[in-house]
């Protein structure tokens, strides 16, 4: 009953948020606003990148505070290449993707030896390597970054125009939502997830648990590459800031927020921790404190999300059964 | 020649007993509790602030230095027992969060309060000089801290070897639960730790402040650097936190200063140039990337058994 599935809390606002999203290009036309585009665009990369970090922290269990790391990649593949004057959207792409493929190999191959906390610091390590790599490389910016003058351009397609990234965002988002719902339940997926219960009894099934997350790994890094060369594009900008580790810190929170390894949390949590952030900019200087804050308590109060959250609002089919406190501490 | 490696030598072990001073109190909430405390740093942070102010309107150096302390050691134990003592039992998901949290919040409170502009304090007279050690003339204060972190290293030797407190710390680190399991209240053991690793923080923002320019998120980039150390070191080992603070310090200080010039003998200037200060300053993590690929368990890890 495809319907009524439909209707469930998940499923309708993820699909609301999607329509409200997809609404904005027309709002901000008739309001006159296309301010609204690039403050709206800038959720949509950050809610491509949440999804990408998703796979590795939400579907694998792998806690990664380095994939600012991957859009810094993503952002200097459009920087270096338009310093040397050249426009071509295949090639940026091309340049980003390879870095990410490459360093998330390499990155991935020595971190995925370790779990645990050995994971969070040598992830840490790496995109601190990479901050300070493009700090120190003053030919294209250094601490200063540079500017982004030949925008990506694909054919007539030029994602430096607000309202041309704003779709090609959209589209991407769509899509990777998409392909996120499916692989979420599909063999590799299941490995992912099923591994991040117990990787013990995955590779007792003879699954090789270090070449799947590996794997899950570098596609993260590559769709996170894919965000940095959306962001470069709407920023115009290249800056080693990109890559500082409270981005890293931030996409975290965005997949927590929202419910990690569920499909639409993500998403929900991009939109909603940049909509908190624009919000208490625009009420005080002194928003950061007021978002660790926030940041503070959601950890302490607990799990699941928002996706959680609304999963809860779901109506029980069967006869009333007691509501049971869960994990509440005495 | 030979004076300037001395020289950077002496610079490279100030850094490195500071860095000790921020690793020493981490690592053992990490061996002990296994939690990650990513608002360490922070409190390095508020020592700095603290004892800047407290040094600009008193003038009294050694009342500057108590007071970060004091406030450090207070503020830490409030924090493990409002927050952190509830995060013990969740997975490091949620440490990292909430600590994470907490760092944005501390770093915009202290602009609240001290603006954003770096906050400046001086060296107080009496370490203002220079003294003479083998053939050089060094800063005073520079080698007053590493005196100071010297000792706080033979202090936490004495504490951790020859006290009953450091016969359970130690236990602790091993296996916790068992400890927990003999009658030890390890939630109050741990709270201690905390607060004294807090104190040592402030300690080292404190003694660093006239040196450094005091300012909001100056906790964050020595934070990631104190990781690094505990990570290299051995998680849970301060003796471990010790060797590795001095070789970070020490691979750290010399490397900006002549990696760049050995890049000069073998590629072009320009290249030398560009590349030195990169490397270098990447150097400490590829040790970091280098010894949990191959060592998980750090270089030298707490003794078990």
């Amino acid at each position: 009953m495809p319907i009524s599935r439909l209707l469930q809390p998940v499923p309708l606002v993820g699909g609301l948020v999607f329509l409200g999203l997809a609404l904005v290009p027309v709002i901000a036309g008739l309001l006159g606003e296309p301010y609204y585009l690039s403050l709206v665009g800038r959720f949509l990369v950050y809610a491509i990148a949440a999804s990408a970090l998703n796979l590795i922290l939400g579907y694998g269990g792998l806690v990664s505070l380095g994939h600012a790391l991957f859009m810094g990649l993503g952002v200097y593949g459009v920087a270096i290449a338009s310093h040397y004057g050249l426009d071509s959207g295949l090639l940026h792409l091309a340049l980003g993707l390879a870095a990410c493929a490459l360093i998330g190999l390499l990155t991935g191959a020595v971190s995925l030896r370790t779990t645990g906390i050995g994971f969070i610091m040598i992830t840490l390590a790496f995109s601190q390597m990479g901050y300070y790599l493009f700090v120190s490389l003053r030919a294209y910016g250094g601490d200063d970054g540079m500017p982004i003058v030949y925008t990506s351009r694909f054919g007539g397609l030029d994602l430096g125009n607000p309202a041309s990234l704003y779709w090609v965002a959209f589209v991407l988002l769509v899509a990777l939502t998409c392909w996120s719902a499916r692989l979420r339940t599909s063999p590799f997926g299941m490995v992912l997830r099923g591994a991040a219960r117990n990787a013990q009894r995955v590779e007792a099934l003879g699954l090789p648990v270090f070449r799947y997350r590996l794997v899950g790994y570098v596609l993260s890094a590559m769709i996170c590459g894919v965000a940095g060369l959306l962001l470069a594009n709407l920023s115009a900008y290249a800056s080693p800031s990109t890559l500082v580790w409270n981005v890293s810190g931030e996409l975290i929170v965005m997949v927590v927020l929202g419910g990690m390894g569920t499909v639409f949390g993500p998403v929900l949590g991009a939109v909603l921790f940049l909509s908190l952030e624009e919000l208490l900019k625009a009420y005080t200087d002194h928003w950061m404190a007021g978002l660790g804050l926030a940041i503070t308590l959601m950890a302490l109060l607990g799990h699941g999300g928002l996706v959680g959250l609304l999963s809860r609002l779901r109506p029980r089919p069967a006869a009333p059964v007691p509501v049971q406190m869960e994990g509440g501490q005495p | 020649m030979t004076n300037l490696v001395i020289a950077q030598l002496l610079n490279g072990l100030q850094y490195g007993v500071l860095l000790f001073l921020l690793a020493a109190g981490l690592t053992l909430v990490f061996g002990i509790m296994n939690f990650i405390n990513l608002a360490h740093g922070a409190l390095y942070m508020v020592g700095a602030y603290l004892a800047a102010t407290v040094y600009n309107h008193t003038g009294h150096f050694l009342l500057a230095l108590l007071a970060a302390v004091a406030g450090c050691v207070v503020l830490g134990a409030a924090l493990e027992r409002l927050t952190i003592a509830r995060l013990y039992r969740r997975d490091h998901l949620d440490h990292v969060l909430a600590t994470f949290g907490m760092v944005l919040l501390f770093n915009e409170v202290a602009r609240m309060i001290w603006g954003s502009q770096p906050y400046f304090t001086s060296v107080p007279e009496s370490l203002s000089g220079t003294v003479d050690i083998l053939g050089i003339s060094y800063p005073a204060y520079r080698f007053a801290i590493i005196l100071i972190g010297l000792a706080v290293a033979v202090a936490s030797y004495w504490l951790i070897h020859r006290t009953r407190l450091g016969m359970l710390i130690r236990a602790g680190s091993v296996n916790p639960a068992m400890v927990s399991a003999l009658g030890v209240n390890i939630g109050l053991l741990n709270a201690l730790l905390f607060a004294l690793g807090a104190g040592l923080a402030g300690l080292a923002g404190a003694v660093v402040g006239p040196i450094v320019s005091v300012q909001s998120g100056m906790g964050d980039s020595v934070l990631i650097t104190t990781l690094v150390v505990i990570v290299i070191g051995g998680i849970g080992s301060v003796r471990g936190a010790f060797y590795a603070a001095l070789i970070v310090g020490v691979a750290d200080t010399l490397g900006r200063i002549f990696l760049p010039l050995l890049l000069r003998e073998v590629l072009s200037r320009q290249v030398a140039d560009a590349a030195g200060p990169a490397l270098a300053s990447m150097f400490v993590y590829l040790l970091m990337a280098v010894v949990l690929a191959f060592r998980p368990q750090g270089l030298f890890p707490a003794k078990v058994g």
